[in-house]
């Protein structure tokens, strides 16, 4: 990602977080200057190699004078300005944001400190009422902007519907998006400049979507995987570990993960291999290696095949089920 | 970046359409080109496409309006000349209400049911079309208010390859549209507006409506039209910011906002390219002045932004309307092509000032007329609030420092130039200066726009619509339109002033004053405006997104079986909306609900 230049000449900016003055570069983040004190701030559209787009509003801080409180991942620090990390506005509008994304999507694969969040905010999503009904497939991406129907209030409406499986690469479990907008960055100006994928439709019924809803291999993408790579809350999944969840055995305690370096190209891509078994499961690059950012392509992200050629003798249990990742469609 | 199309190709028509926006088609040279400012405008990271990707709207809204929806391969066609990615064309037609990505009939009609209409027939109307049943040649959807409050019910009919149209005062007992897409003509056409003060001679913003032919250049000059724009010039753009400053206006749109705040900002920008926008789209529900000005007296628009656009150093200046004012679109255009002939508009009319106009449409989406969004959709991007800082007068359309007001503001400018800002600031009241148009709607004898000084009450409003039809007794007041409150008739005493407002705890917003009467039934109207926000979120924050479902499904369980909690939680909802929503839809989208709630409007 590009950060914002600085033209200012001003060495740095001093503004006071949670009563404890702090001194930042000028042109700094108040997420930035939050961490550089050590003051947590959660964050889920955020990511360092992308570009803010500030829309899970879940990092919101209280800024003195501010009418509204005001993204920290994306608001600009300035001199002497007075800032509340922890105060009950914030507290409560985090809260209610668990609780929004909680009631309408399944977090169950989302990053851990989710969880950590719920417990931290009180959160308590099943106050809404129990989880409507999962929609029928492609349903939810055929619905027109400005209509809905009909709201009882007896169930909390949710993004809940079939994954779309339609290659033997990755699955898009949109039940567990939460609209963070990291997908479509990566894939497009921030990192790959594919632009296979957009937020398309309004309101509850915004999705992300290919053009028309093509399935992925009918459509610009081209399997490098870095939405994959950024999703937070696992709505992008490696068909193998999609998989091995359906059939219980995704086991990330026992996993290993190994990191080399790629063998395809001389770029010197780092690889992460996540191992299980002693088959590889997962790819993915370290977010700080400076020649991925985190991103990788189809070679590096999914060409790892002829490593573990997996043969028709003496099977083990996992073999199977990777092997169900080969086929183009589902069982 | 390596785009890639489906192989769909348009048709002969659909190709003819794109053509008559983008002209022949070509192939466009790509230069890469990132800047660092601002990586999501131009997202698509091309020069070339970044220059031509503000087509996308109006090549979309041609399609729809010569085809009647937008195929894939009138969309790849689209994509290919203006090198847009597919999937991101997608996105932006999936986005708008008035576009249709699947097969529709030539005829489809929006039938608005919101407040107004739904208390005046709609409901029967629309019940009356289901039970007809759909046709080939035709169907309809309901719609959020379409401005025509004055005269419900309303519909606004799409029609391939013809002119749009609005029906209103329909017959709800009626058909308003044959089976085979024919409109009967005796059926709810009009374009008289409803100005019950028309004529008046004490009427400054309105005082041309109905007196002053708005097809007619001449007709506007004989009345007086483009002193103003004489007058600007002498005064030269330093003088007209210091005399909208000394007028004391403040933004007529909703938010009150001071306009010499954002005038003085942009003129004294750096940047030699700026901006003006006009704010025409008018569609907080029960709201229609503006579109009583541009219809009735479209030439005022057009002065008024030139003068404006000269002020602050402007030489292009677009004005967004939303689709549903097709009337006040054509006398528009009309107006702007009768300006440019007679060099009152262009590249270097006859008083020296270089501005022109380029009129947008919006294409069914409330969002838009929030002023981020706004930009966002003329350049061709979702219609998604963006995040402030920074604002428009730094960097906002195209990235460009930009004055953006909506209509009846600028309109204002044209009495401050010829009267002086003092003068202005001399009638209203000091903190709420000059002429304020409100919108009287739903249970007064003659809805329609009126024109008072500020410091007129709220009872003084009604009484000027002619009280309540006989037997009808004031039971509440919606007050600034759906992201307005209620009001009970104990305010009837309350100046309409932004000041006094804000004592109250209320807001003008656009200038709605809709009155419901002791035979309301409020929870209906809630449920509307509780749809309404969740329909009309563009889905881009948490907050707003899921805290509008959650506000209509707390609502739902009230109407049926109130529970202790259930008002607690709303104002939970609304709290977090209010905190930490990006724009002001979030910020207001349970104002009206809690209000009539905490009024107990619902027992």
């Amino acid at each position: 990602m590009t950060r914002p230049e600085t033209t200012e000449t001003q060495q740095t900016v001093s503004l006071t977080i949670d009563g404890s003055p702090v001194e930042v570069r000028p042109g700094a983040t108040l997420l930035e200057a939050c961490r550089q004190m050590g003051t947590e701030v959660p964050t889920l559209c955020y990511l360092e190699t992308l570009t803010p787009v500030n829309v899970c509003r879940i990092c919101v801080v209280e800024v003195e004078r501010n009418r509204t409180l005001v993204p920290a991942c994306s608001r600009i620090a300035e001199e002497g300005m007075v800032v509340k990390t922890d105060s009950d506005r914030v507290r409560h509008s985090r809260k209610m944001i668990l609780e929004f994304l909680g009631s309408s999507v399944d977090l169950s694969a989302a990053e851990d400190e989710v969880g950590e969040w719920m417990e931290q905010y009180e959160a308590e999503p099943g106050r809404y009422g129990p989880q409507s009904e999962p929609t029928a497939a492609g349903e939810r991406d055929r619905r027109h902007p400005g209509h809905h129907g009909e709201v009882n209030g007896r169930t909390a409406e949710g993004v809940h519907q079939p994954t779309k499986v339609d290659n033997t690469l990755y699955v898009r479990d949109y039940s567990r998006c939460i609209l963070c907008y990291k997908c479509v960055e990566a894939c497009g100006i921030d990192a790959q400049g594919t632009y296979a994928i957009a937020v398309a439709g309004r309101g509850f019924d915004a999705r992300i979507s290919t053009e028309m809803d093509l399935p992925l291999g009918d459509g610009a993408c081209v399997f490098c995987g870095n939405c994959i790579g950024v999703c937070p809350t696992g709505a992008l999944m490696f068909r193998s570990e999609w998989e091995l969840r359906r059939a219980e055995m995704w086991d990330p305690d026992t996993q290993e993960v190994t990191r080399t370096v790629c063998s395809y190209c001389g770029v010197g891509c780092n690889l992460e291999l996540h191992t299980q078994d002693n088959r590889i499961v997962k790819v993915t690059s370290p977010q700080d290696h400076d020649v991925t950012s985190g991103h990788l392509c189809i070679k590096g992200r999914f060409g790892y095949d002829y490593v573990q050629n997996l043969g028709d003798v003496d099977r083990s249990s996992i073999d199977e089920v990777l092997a169900k990742a080969r086929r183009p469609a589902p069982e | 970046m390596d785009l890639r199309f489906t192989d769909a190709q348009p048709t002969a028509a659909e190709r003819e359409a794109v053509e008559s926006v983008l002209g022949p088609a070509g192939v466009e040279s790509h230069q890469r080109v990132r800047t660092a400012s601002n990586l999501r405008i131009f997202a698509t990271g091309m020069q070339s496409v970044a220059d031509r990707r503000h087509l996308l709207l109006p090549a979309l809204e041609t399609v729809q309006s010569e085809i009647g929806w937008v195929s894939e391969g009138a969309l790849m066609h689209i994509c290919r000349e203006l090198s847009v990615p597919p999937a991101e064309a997608w996105g932006v037609a999936t986005f708008y209400s008035l576009i249709s990505v699947d097969p529709s009939p030539p005829v489809v009609l929006h039938i608005c049911d919101d407040i107004v209409c739904r208390r005046a027939g709609a409901l029967e109307l629309m019940e009356g079309l289901e039970a007809n049943g759909r046709t080939p040649a035709t169907r309809w959807l309901p719609s959020p208010c379409l401005g025509q409050c004055d005269r419900a019910p309303a519909a606004y009919v799409q029609r391939a390859g013809e002119e749009d149209q609005v029906l209103s005062s329909i017959d709800p007992a009626s058909r308003p549209i044959g089976p085979d897409g024919s409109i009967p003509s005796t059926n709810g056409q009009t374009d008289t507006s409803a100005v019950p003060q028309a004529g008046e001679p004490h009427l400054r913003l309105l005082r041309r409506v109905g007196t002053v032919d708005p097809r007619s250049l001449d007709s506007y000059l004989d009345a007086g039209g483009y002193r103003a724009l004489e007058e600007a010039v002498q005064m030269g753009p330093a003088a007209l910011v210091a005399e909208v400053k000394a007028s004391g206006l403040r933004g007529r749109g909703g938010a009150a906002f001071p306009a010499w705040i954002k005038w003085e900002a942009v003129a004294n920008s750096p940047d030699p390219v700026r901006y003006l926008i006009c704010n025409a789209d008018e569609s907080e529900p029960g709201t229609f002045k503006d579109r009583v000005l541009m219809e009735d007296d479209p030439f005022s628009v057009i002065e008024a932004m030139t003068i404006s656009g000269y002020a602050v150093g402007a030489r292009q200046g677009y004005l967004y309307i939303r689709g549903e004012y097709p009337l006040a679109t054509r006398r528009l255009r009309s107006a702007i092509h009768q300006a440019r002939r007679a060099g009152l508009l262009g590249e270097s009319t006859r008083n020296g000032v270089s501005f022109d106009i380029d009129l947008r449409r919006g294409q069914g989406a409330y969002i838009c007329g929030e002023e981020t969004a706004l930009m966002n959709s003329i350049e061709g991007l979702r219609g998604e609030p963006r995040n402030k800082p920074p604002f428009p007068t730094v960097s906002g359309l195209f990235g460009k420092p930009t004055v953006i007001n909506n209509v009846e503001t600028l309109c204002n400018v044209l009495n401050i130039v010829t009267d002086g800002g003092s003068s202005f600031a001399a009638s209203g009241t000091p903190q709420s200066t000059g002429p304020k148009l409100f919108c009287l709607s739903g249970s007064v004898r003659r809805p329609g726009t009126y024109e008072v000084e500020f410091g007129a009450t709220l009872g003084d409003l009604i009484a000027l619509a002619g009280g309540l039809p006989e037997g009808r007794r004031l039971r509440a007041v919606l007050l600034g339109g759906a992201a307005g409150s209620f009001v009970l008739p104990d305010l009837l005493e309350m100046p309409l002033t932004f000041e006094a407002a804000s004592e109250a705890g209320v807001s003008l917003g656009s200038g709605v004053i809709m009155a419901f009467d002791q035979h309301t039934d409020f929870g209906d109207i809630l449920a509307r405006i509780a749809a309404f926000f969740r329909d009309e979120t563009c889905g881009q924050c948490v907050p707003c997104r899921v805290g509008t479902v959650r506000v209509e499904e707390a609502l739902a369980r009230i109407r049926r079986d109130p529970q202790p909690g259930d008002l607690e939680l709303i104002e939970e909802i609304d709290l977090a909306m209010r905190d930490a929503s990006i724009c002001g839809l979030g910020h207001t989208a349970a104002i009206a609900l809690r209000s009539a709630l905490e009024l107990g409007l619902l027992e």
